[in-house]
């Protein structure tokens, strides 16, 4: 189980800069907001959704619409579900404690590194977990440090900062590249991605590609069913 | 400071702790609920490849025609080299000297 966390740890490493980086600006404008740094602190380890986060404090403005802040983060969070549902395989077998406990640290980044292992058969849930500690210790720090001295660097984009998690996750789905049955889904992901950014508000375009492109990798298992 | 706006505070960030951790389980739970063969596996197997595709074409698109070539130089250099930090530095560096340039 250590071995494996550190693993995980490790392979998150490249990510972790950017999260910190990103993590210092988002303490800056929570400290301008008013929001504490223990506050700041307790959103770090509660919620743990750096999207969700910038929203939330955003909209950070007394007297708080708590109901309207809980309707922001269901949504922008609503590919947990998805992301939650693609991690079975690497559940399979363990207890329902264990699951309770392993699934909180779970970021789009550890995620993401977890599922392109688990398609080299080199995944665990401590691989997953090692991966979330790597990606939070980062996240408090930078927020931590954004939130008391201002802004590490205070503009992530001309370093390319904001590209690097697009970086990222574009060389982890090539890894996840399965053939040429992934051909038809993953164009059809990336049209349903980019159209729904277009046409639908806040993060919809996650769901709308991510279950459209599946969604034709299914149609394609009826076809070659019917072939045989 | 009065006590209520702490509470407050302390509640807002609750409720989305708790709407954020349902979601992460919830799907997990679900997921094991459903068939694990059959289309809907094939529709599960699929998942992780179109959700880490839709997180990424959208920013790509949006950065332009250096942006589509970072990410192109980036996929060739995972298809190469299977080095996913190397990867992210060629794509980070492709967009940083474009911008800075």
């Amino acid at each position: 189980m250590f071995r494996e966390f550190r693993i995980g740890f490790i392979a998150n490493l490249p990510l972790a800069a950017s999260v910190g980086a990103y993590g210092s600006v988002l303490g800056v404008l929570a400290s301008q907001k008013g929001i504490g740094w223990g506050e700041l602190l307790l959103m770090n380890l509660s919620i743990f959704a750096g999207s969700a986060q910038f929203v939330m404090v955003e909209m950070w403005m007394p007297p708080l619409p708590i109901v309207e802040i809980t309707l922001a983060v269901l949504v922008i969070n609503f590919r947990y579900l998805l992301i939650g549902a693609s991690l079975r395989p690497v559940f399979h077998g363990t207890s329902l404690g264990h699951k309770f406990a392993m699934m909180h640290l779970v970021a789009d980044e550890n995620w993401a590194v977890t599922m392109a292992a688990h398609h080299r058969g080199e995944a665990s849930t401590g691989f997953l977990f090692g991966g979330g500690v790597c990606i939070l210790s980062a996240w408090c720090s930078g927020t931590m440090l954004g939130h008391g001295f201002g802004a590490v660097i205070r503009d992530p984009e001309a370093y390319a900062l904001d590209f690097a998690f697009i970086a990222v996750f574009t060389a982890l789905a090539v890894s996840l590249w399965r053939g040429k049955k992934d051909i038809a889904p993953w164009l059809a992901a990336i049209v349903f991605a980019v159209a729904g950014e277009k046409l639908l508000p806040g993060k919809w375009y996650i769901l709308v590609g991510g279950i459209g492109g599946a969604l034709v990798s299914a149609c394609q298992h009826k076809e070659e069913n019917n072939e045989s | 400071m009065n006590p209520d706006f702490n509470m407050t505070v302390f509640l807002t960030i609750a409720m989305a702790a708790m709407v954020t951790y349902g979601l992460r389980v919830g799907g997990l739970l679900l997921a094991e609920r459903l068939p694990s063969s059959g289309r809907f596996r094939t529709f599960m197997d699929a998942l992780p490849g179109t959700i880490l595709l839709s997180l990424v074409a959208p920013g790509i698109v949006s950065a332009g025609t250096w942006g589509c070539a970072a990410a192109l130089c980036t996929a060739l250099c995972t298809y190469l080299t299977r080095n996913v930090f190397l990867s992210m530095v060629v794509g980070m560096g492709v967009v940083a000297v474009q911008r800075n340039l």
